[in-house]
């Protein structure tokens, strides 16, 4: 039961309104801390390089000429038929086990992978959202009925769903869209009803309701703004979530058909050959490991960047940070004379 | 001989806005079976003031001297203040609900606190100090409720537990943290009572904080009236209530609801407490004071004795006999701020004026 | 619980004229929630007797006073009244229409002239919304006002509550305590409503913030013809700013009448106890007080005791005060208006038992 400086700063910000910063919204607040932190700008830097990399695709083919379905026999295999490492013949990550420019599948799968991770994290978000906020706010039998529909896609088998889904419609990537997100949205779904349940109890939301406010107003003007953090922060989870599944479809061969390339299904044919072609599984399998991870770290981040509680108190010696004035003086503040500092 | 006599205590706390200047230069004294009562709204300092005494502040930065039966608390080390918190001071803070461990009954928070200062008392011995203390504070039955968890007791049987919690190490001295504010007016009624019983039974020392001036007019002998960080004055109760000097003292009675100063139209202090971090220039409550005078915009009114002798002090630049609610006082405050009012200070006093919750000040 | 103005078979000419003076009329009103067990089907156990048989009124122009401590139901009634939650049994009345327990569409109109603000500045207003937003709500929910027009009405609300109407676009954790409680006042002032309940309105607030708002509410109260059901636990709060008082106690009322009247003459014992210990910022006047403490805490609302609900606790208590309840009628010797619900109310210079005597230094 101790008072911090966490304490006073907040109410530091409560005493001066006339000095606050104009319309310091909770989105602004969040930016400027998630800057602060090293580990999230990281992970930011490290997603965009990746974004970048795979919307530069095409580029690196021109560049090497290698396309990334194009099996060079002669000089992207050994004379014994196995995979050539990297370095060898314009080859920069070595190749696959049909003489397939490694590095160029690896980044057209960089597109999949994002693609799908992003796509169906969003489709799910939407869904989820819609259904859990619907879910929590109504209450009674609309409750009921959503929330065993979201236990019963929890529970769901999903691998053998999509097992059975390939195996009548062969495997596609929108089988794989369709699984994921069919997964993700439960999830998220979720949550999202558990946050609607704990608003709904709020001042501010009977307060609307006092005022002739109907529930769909409520739903969406009150109680989704205070949604969207968490949600923001669930989905930014839930995108290495979506990436690790597809690889592990396509991997399983129920995801993207070969020879399109996937992380998931180059995996899975780098089975049969990673003690002869050491690359053949490092490189797609780092490219998944760094990109799960930025993911991960920037969900980190941008939760411990919206919770100011968690933020470290600056001890004394480290950071003196000189007293920048903030807001000039109002309009209609009292012309006082202000000192940032008091000696004495 | 007091039993604490704190001098010019400082802390302040070094945050991403700036530096928070919490308690900027407090003096006080308390002696064996007396109440302080320190008074003082969010913000004053008033919580910060005690907890560092404790050492319950971490992160901040800490000046000055706390002499507590002839030993600087602010000088010890972590673990001889742990050893003094609790056997030799005692605190009781707002919300019992928070302070009492959840998941511990009570008796056995109240054992491990006897236990944790003196390993040789059995817990046998504890248990029973423990019914005992429960029964000295009011609360029925004992020997069931000490096996009870905080949660099933009722809001006045928490602090009545956290009260017993408090002496079960018979403390020379007391520091109550707003114990009544979150109780009903019945309850704290009992609460108050107990605490003065029990004070004027052992002859302890009790420091009670509030911004509730109605248990101050019960309970206290000596009022510290505190405003951002600082003492704005230091009286008897009985000429904080009746013989105030501090226009902020004098503010908060007359808006009070039957105060002693209070009329028939409430009169607010205008405008809102400070930030700690960028603190008007010369006396802190200068844009809210309806006697503000040049002076009071540039220099720091240090506190002097106002009244007879040493007791009632105040820091404002008034003149001296300016004390209480009394007409003819008013007049004196009138011509003492004509004369000592030009340009800068009209100014804010206009804006005082001008502002809407200001109701007629008294001095335009 | 029977109420004077209804029973009397012709009223008089004085009491028929003040029943058009009536804005709100409660009668009756029970709000019972239901205590479920554990287990898959959760049957229901017991009953929570928040509000347990309420009658009053509240008067245009004029402010209703309602004082109890916790549990005694105060906030649950001024829910029911505002048409949040459903009402058990019982009726409430605006403007002579019945309201109780209509539909959210029946009563929309009705949401217009009944307007609440909240105990909690904090928990009141959406973090997530702008200010500006959040003043002119009550526009865009009845469709009065929009676009340029809305701003401008809510500027000028900002500025008769004394806030910056150009803080317009600010968010509720960029003011203070006491601003956010006059943005609070500002909502709930938007469509000119008749009656205003205030929940607790200053309860959160540093006192000298306090006397603030309350000013606030005087002065609105004057300029728009207003009706107040204020409710508070500080006594003296209540005092200053109604008219009539009337004070809960376990989910009834105990005494209600006019202020003074309630103040100065008491009649039941739990009100004596009540203002007895409540602290005045007066040490002398606290001095001579003799304060009464009562014994125990408040008991639960699940299991009420007997008869009369003060009973277990009241230091004049009796056989027939557990057996049965006092009706809510005038006692002899009271004005019209002042009833007590008390089978032996506190006469004139009767002083109670169980005085706390305290040696004072």
């Amino acid at each position: 039961m101790s008072v911090t400086s966490l304490e006073f700063q907040a109410h530091a910000a409560e005493a001066a309104p006339e000095e606050a910063i104009e319309g310091r919204s909770q989105w602004k607040l969040t930016w400027r801390r998630l800057l602060r932190d090293k580990m999230a700008i990281a992970s930011i830097a490290v997603i965009l390089v990746m974004v970048v990399l795979a919307i530069a695709a095409p580029l690196f083919v021109s560049l090497t000429g290698h396309g990334p379905e194009q099996a060079f026999t002669n000089s992207g295999t050994t004379s014994s038929g196995a995979p050539v490492p990297p370095g060898t013949h314009g080859f920069f990550l070595g190749t696959d086990y049909i003489g397939r420019d490694l590095m160029i599948r690896t980044l057209y799968g960089a597109r999949i992978s994002l693609f799908v991770g992003i796509l169906t994290t969003a489709i799910a978000t939407v869904a989820g959202v819609a259904v859990g906020l619907v879910a929590g706010y109504f209450g009674g039998w609309v409750d009921t009925v959503l929330a065993r529909f979201i236990d019963t896609a929890l529970a769901f088998p999903l691998i053998v769903l999509a097992l059975a889904l390939a195996a009548i419609l062969g495997p596609s990537l929108a089988i794989v869209i369709a699984v994921i997100s069919f997964f993700s949205w439960a999830g998220i779904s979720r949550i999202v009803r558990g946050q609607t349940l704990s608003i709904k109890e709020k001042e501010y939301i009977e307060a609307a309701r006092s005022l002739g406010a109907g529930p769909w107003r409520i739903m969406f003007i009150d109680i989704l703004p205070n949604l969207l953090g968490p949600v923001l922060v669930l989905a930014t989870l839930y995108i290495p979530t979506a990436v690790v599944f597809e690889a592990t479809l396509s991997f399983l061969g129920l995801g993207i058909p070969p020879p399109t390339p996937s992380w998931g299904n180059i995996l899975g044919e780098a089975q049969n050959y990673y003690s002869v072609a050491w690359w053949y599984v490092v490189f797609p399998a780092a490219a998944l490991l760094v990109t799960t991870l930025a993911f991960n770290l920037l969900g980190d981040g941008i939760r411990d960047a919206m919770d100011p509680r968690t933020e470290r108190i600056f001890a004394a010696g480290r950071k003196r940070r000189k007293n920048k004035p903030k807001a000039a003086t109002e309009p209609g503040a009292l012309p006082t004379l202000t000192v940032s500092e008091l000696g004495e | 001989m007091s039993l604490l006599e704190v001098t010019d205590l400082r802390v302040s706390f070094p945050t991403a806005d700036g530096v928070v200047q919490a308690v900027r230069g407090v003096s006080f004294s308390v002696e064996n079976g007396r109440t302080l009562g320190i008074v003082g709204e969010s913000g004053s300092g008033k919580t910060v003031l005690t907890q560092t005494l404790l050492g319950l502040t971490p992160g901040g930065e800490v000046e000055g001297k706390a002499v507590f039966d002839g030993t600087d608390l602010l000088s010890l080390r972590p673990d001889q203040l742990r050893r003094i918190r609790g056997a030799e001071i005692a605190v009781i803070f707002q919300d019992p609900l928070t302070s009492l461990h959840p998941l511990y009954k009570v008796g056995w928070q109240i054992v491990e606190m006897i236990r944790s200062h003196d390993r040789s008392v059995s817990k046998k011995q504890a248990t029973e100090r423990a019914v005992e203390l429960l029964g000295r504070v009011g609360i029925p039955s004992p020997r069931q409720r000490v096996h009870d968890y905080p949660h099933q007791f009722s809001g006045g049987m928490r602090q009545r537990a956290m009260i017993a919690m408090a002496l079960s190490l018979s403390p020379k001295l007391i520091i109550a943290d707003e114990p009544t504010t979150a109780l009903d007016a019945t309850v704290q009624a009992q609460i108050l009572d107990l605490l003065l019983r029990l004070q004027q039974e052992s002859d302890t020392a009790l420091i009670m904080i509030t911004h509730d001036l109605g248990v101050i007019a019960d309970i206290a002998d000596d009022v510290l009236v505190m405003y951002a960080g600082k003492a704005a004055e230091r009286a008897s109760k009985h000429d904080i209530f009746y013989q105030p000097h501090h226009p902020y003292t004098k503010g908060l009675l007359e808006s009070i609801p039957h105060s002693s100063a209070a009329g028939d139209r409430l009169r607010p202090i205008t405008g809102q407490p400070p930030s700690l971090i960028r603190l008007p220039s010369g006396c802190a409550f200068h844009p809210r004071c309806a006697y503000v005078m040049d002076r009071c915009l540039t220099e720091q009114p240090r506190l002097a004795p106002v009244g007879d002798g040493d007791s009632h002090i105040s820091a404002c630049w008034l003149p001296v006999l300016a004390t209480g609610l009394a007409p003819e006082t008013e007049e004196l405050r009138r011509q003492a701020v004509a004369q000592g009012r030009h340009a800068a200070a009209a100014k804010i006093a206009e804006a005082i004026a001008e502002r809407p919750e200001s109701e007629g000040s008294v001095i335009a | 619980m029977s109420d004077t103005l209804r029973d009397a078979a012709s009223p008089a000419p004085l009491e028929a004229a003040m029943e058009d003076d009536v804005l709100v009329r409660v009668d009756n009103l029970v709000k019972h929630f239901p205590v479920r067990g554990g287990g898959i089907i959760r049957r229901t156990v017991g009953q929570v007797q928040a509000v347990d048989g309420v009658s009053l009124v509240v008067r245009r122009g004029q402010t209703l006073g309602l004082v109890g401590e916790t549990g005694s139901g105060k906030s649950t009634l001024a829910r029911c009244v505002a048409g949040l939650i459903p009402v058990t049994s019982g009726k409430v009345t605006f403007e002579g229409r019945d309201i109780t327990n209509l539909s959210r569409r029946a009563m929309r109109p009705f949401r217009r002239e009944i307007q609440m603000i909240f105990q909690d500045p904090y928990g009141s207003l959406n973090p997530r919304r702008r200010v500006g937003a959040i003043i002119g709500d009550p526009f865009a929910v009845h469709k009065t006002a929009s676009g340029a027009a809305r701003k401008k009405a809510v500027q000028e609300l900002m500025e008769r509550v004394g806030l910056n109407p150009e803080h317009f676009n600010r968010f509720p954790a960029e003011f203070s305590g006491g601003q956010r409680q006059r943005i609070g006042v500002a909502r709930a002032l938007a469509l000119r409503p008749k009656l205003i309940i205030c929940d607790e309105p200053v309860s959160a607030l540093d006192v000298s913030i306090q006397a603030q708002v309350l000013n606030l509410l005087a002065d609105l109260q004057s300029d728009f013809g207003l009706s107040y059901l204020f409710i508070a636990h500080d006594l003296e709060v209540v005092r200053h700013v109604s008219n009539n008082v009337s004070v809960m106690y376990l989910g009834r009322i105990a005494e209600s009448g006019p202020k003074n009247q309630v103040y100065d003459t008491a009649r039941h014992p739990y009100t004596v106890a009540l203002l007895s210990a409540a602290p005045a910022a007066d040490p002398d006047a606290a001095a001579q007080r003799r304060r009464i403490i009562l014994t125990g805490d408040v008991p639960s609302p699940i299991n009420p005791p007997s008869g009369c609900r003060f009973h277990p606790r009241c230091p004049k208590a009796q056989e027939l005060c557990s057996q049965q309840e006092p009706a809510l009628e005038v006692k002899p010797g009271d004005p019209a208006m002042h009833q007590t619900a008390c089978h032996f109310p506190v006469q004139a210079g009767e002083t109670l038992a169980r005085v706390a005597g305290r040696e004072r230094r």
